[in-house]
């Protein structure tokens, strides 16, 4: 029983980005319509703009992780502007072509930067952990929880109570139409990029200090992105969210009771069984996205 | 991970490689490093292959060998078995290396095997430590670390003064972590001791929270962990997190102390490691002179001291490697194969010479090297008391 409430513990806390790194996946891949490989990247450079901020800059550890997330909504407008706006019209295929290269340069561009040495960000939390009964958290994680479930209520605010996100809901649903609307259909691909781009980095820079930022960190996590999307549905934000902590509790559960040397494969087993009962996804009813 | 190399790139280095040929045939005698440079364990490599630069450029500022300088050509492996063995086969069949060093993990070295048969060319194994490599009949084969069973049993005339009467084990899900979990297990049951839980994680893993919560539910004294640095300094941070007791002893000498002591601060604290060289008392070394040539040398090249408990294993390669050109007499495969036989070095960890493994008729080559154990305590490294 101990054992099992340290492991729902864990679950929830790995859920919270879980679900913050779906969610900003989801709006690009899923709405967008653009196989982002480079979701992974921005996770790691949000990491790496965070240990920049804290450790080479000696800025203060909150005020890092709100920069390394704006730098990371810059990134994300960079590359929407310079390699997808002019590909807007491509099909799918080509867009994926230039984004599996623009992933590769960004990882070796970060290796070029800081090297093959793992790097650690220190951060303000005491290393004793917080203890309720036979459970044991780490302070940083109740940090990193709660920032994750703030920024995906304000992400879930922004799209479905503020104009731009009817915009944005309306862009991707009938961009002709909603062009002939008088929306300006550039800034929301722009915007929208940013964003998921925004909430790839902030993942970073949360997770950064939990774990080391190396330049491959975004490697695996990406991957897990992609099948929480799947997992959720595309497009569907809530799907996303749930998909996170599903993911999280099937990976900490398989781990604990059936054996942790397959605890990535759990996650992509239940995919493997979702694809297979509920192709579109678990949740992809509950939202109408086009 | 699915297109490596953008059509320019290859043409590129193509050209680069036209071009240096005929410069490289008049004098230089190549060897071949097969390492991560990139990827999960790229840390450990890029510290092997300094040491490696070290190792040669001090053979070259002494005149080289047989009036040849040496050149090291340098390969990454992206720590991907699939990487390695391309990398072998690419130094062998396009840069003709004579004699190569790698490939670090055991995974990667067993994926590089079969090509060493297949070109018949010699490879000095610094780091893997599986058992298998050794004793599979691949006469190519000639490792300068100790295998997991060595350090077994050079840890054996330790155990006792831990007194362990349950440990668990935390391992890398590949052929060196769970080799070591095997034979420490043993171990731990030959000193009147029983295992409790036996754990996996991925190589790539950041999160082991669920692997530790269950070590917490196992009750035991000890808990052995075998993995790279990176891994380790996640899971001795989490493990703290977790509040698990246990005492820890590292395996495997790749845990780097140093950077634990950054990277993990006081979860570290009061953890055991078993390693093959210790630069904090090169004076200690059975080779002083060279322990202590090799450890000011890498603080004058600013690298971090932190990697000389993987740099060393780069440098007594090469060392090994020449001495065998040197002995073979001129630099061809077949001839260095004979000479490691017969090659008696004086390396940073100790006197270097090969021992037959293996079956009968196609041994490999294996030294026996020393393995020390050392604790963190007080934020240093110390050895333990006994």
């Amino acid at each position: 029983m101990d054992q099992l409430s340290q492991h729902l513990t864990n679950a929830l806390v790995l859920g919270g980005t879980y679900a913050l790194l779906g969610i900003g996946l989801t709006l690009i891949f899923g709405i967008m319509r653009v196989v982002n490989f480079t979701h992974g990247e921005l996770y790691t450079f949000g990491a790496y703009m965070t240990f920049f901020a804290v450790s080479v800059a000696g800025a203060n550890f909150f005020l890092a992780l709100a920069l390394a997330t704006l730098v990371g909504v810059l990134l994300g407008a960079a590359i929407e502007v310079v390699l997808l706006r002019p590909l807007r019209s491509s099909d799918i295929d080509t867009t994926m072509i230039v984004m599996i290269g623009a992933w590769i340069a960004m990882q070796n561009g970060e290796q070029l930067i800081w090297g093959g040495v793992a790097k650690s960000i220190p951060t303000p939390f005491p290393t004793a952990p917080l203890v309720v009964g036979p459970v044991s958290v780490d302070w940083l994680r109740i940090f990193v929880f709660t920032a994750a479930i703030l920024l995906i209520i304000g992400a879930h605010s922004l799209i479905h109570h503020t104009r731009f996100g009817r915009a944005m809901r309306a862009t991707f649903a009938d961009r002709d139409t909603a062009a002939l609307m008088g929306i300006n259909i550039g800034l929301v691909h722009t915007a929208t990029f940013a964003l998921g781009s925004g909430l790839a980095a902030a993942a970073g820079a949360l997770l950064g200090p939990v774990f080391v930022v190396t330049a491959t960190m975004g490697n695996l996590i990406a991957l897990k992105a992609f099948a929480i999307v799947i997992l959720g549905g595309l497009g569907n934000f809530t799907g996303a969210a749930i998909g996170g902590f599903i993911l999280a509790f099937v990976e900490e559960l398989g781990a604990g009771y059936i054996s942790s040397g397959y605890r990535d494969a759990m996650g992509f087993l239940l995919i493997i069984l979702v694809l297979m009962f509920r192709p579109t996804g678990l949740f992809r009813r509950a939202e109408r996205i086009s | 991970m699915i297109i490596r190399t953008s059509v320019a790139a290859l043409l590129m280095s193509g050209a680069a490689s036209l071009l240096a040929l005929p410069a490289l045939a008049q004098g230089t005698i190549k060897i071949g490093v097969n390492q991560p440079l990139t990827g999960p364990v790229a840390a450990s490599g890029q510290y092997v292959t300094n040491g490696a630069r070290i190792a040669a450029d001090q053979i070259n500022a002494a005149g080289g060998i047989l009036g040849s300088k040496i050149e090291l050509v340098i390969e990454d492996n992206k720590s991907n078995p699939t990487e390695a063995a391309a990398a072998a086969e690419k130094l062998i069949v396009r840069d003709k290396v004579p004699v190569m060093l790698g490939a670090w993990s055991s995974t990667f070295t067993l994926a590089v095997m079969p090509k060493l048969m297949e070109y018949e060319v010699p490879m000095v194994v610094e780091t893997s430590s599986s058992g298998k490599i050794t004793e599979s009949g691949n006469p190519w084969i000639f490792r300068i670390a100790p295998t997991t069973s060595m350090e077994t049993k050079d840890f054996a005339k330790k155990i006792d003064k831990f007194a362990i009467k349950r440990a668990n084990f935390l391992v890398v899900n590949n052929d060196f972590g769970i080799d070591a979990a095997t034979k420490f297990s043993e171990l731990v049951k030959s000193h009147g001791g029983t295992v409790g839980v036996v754990e996996r994680m991925d190589p790539t893993a950041q999160d082991v929270s669920a692997q530790l919560a269950k070590i917490k539910a196992s009750d035991a004294d000890t808990l052995f962990i075998t993995t790279s640095v990176e891994q380790l300094t996640l899971v001795l941070r989490q493990a703290q997190a977790l509040r698990l007791t246990q005492r820890i002893i590292t395996t495997g000498g790749s845990q780097a102390p140093d950077q634990l002591i950054e990277h993990a601060g006081p979860a570290a604290e009061g953890s055991y490691h078993l390693v093959f060289f210790t630069p904090w008392f090169p004076e200690n070394a059975p080779n002083a002179d060279v322990a202590v040539g090799l450890v000011n040398e890498w603080k004058k090249r600013g690298y971090q001291f932190a990697g000389l408990t993987e740099g060393f294993r780069g440098y007594d390669g090469i060392l090994t490697i020449a001495a065998a050109i040197k002995e073979a007499g001129k630099a061809e495969p077949k001839a260095i194969q004979q000479a490691f036989w017969k090659v008696k070095v004086k390396g940073a960890n100790g006197d270097i010479a090969f021992e037959k493994s293996g079956p009968a008729g196609k041994e490999s080559g294996q030294n026996v090297p020393n393995v020390y154990v050392i604790q963190i305590k007080d934020g240093k490294v110390t050895l333990p008391a006994f």
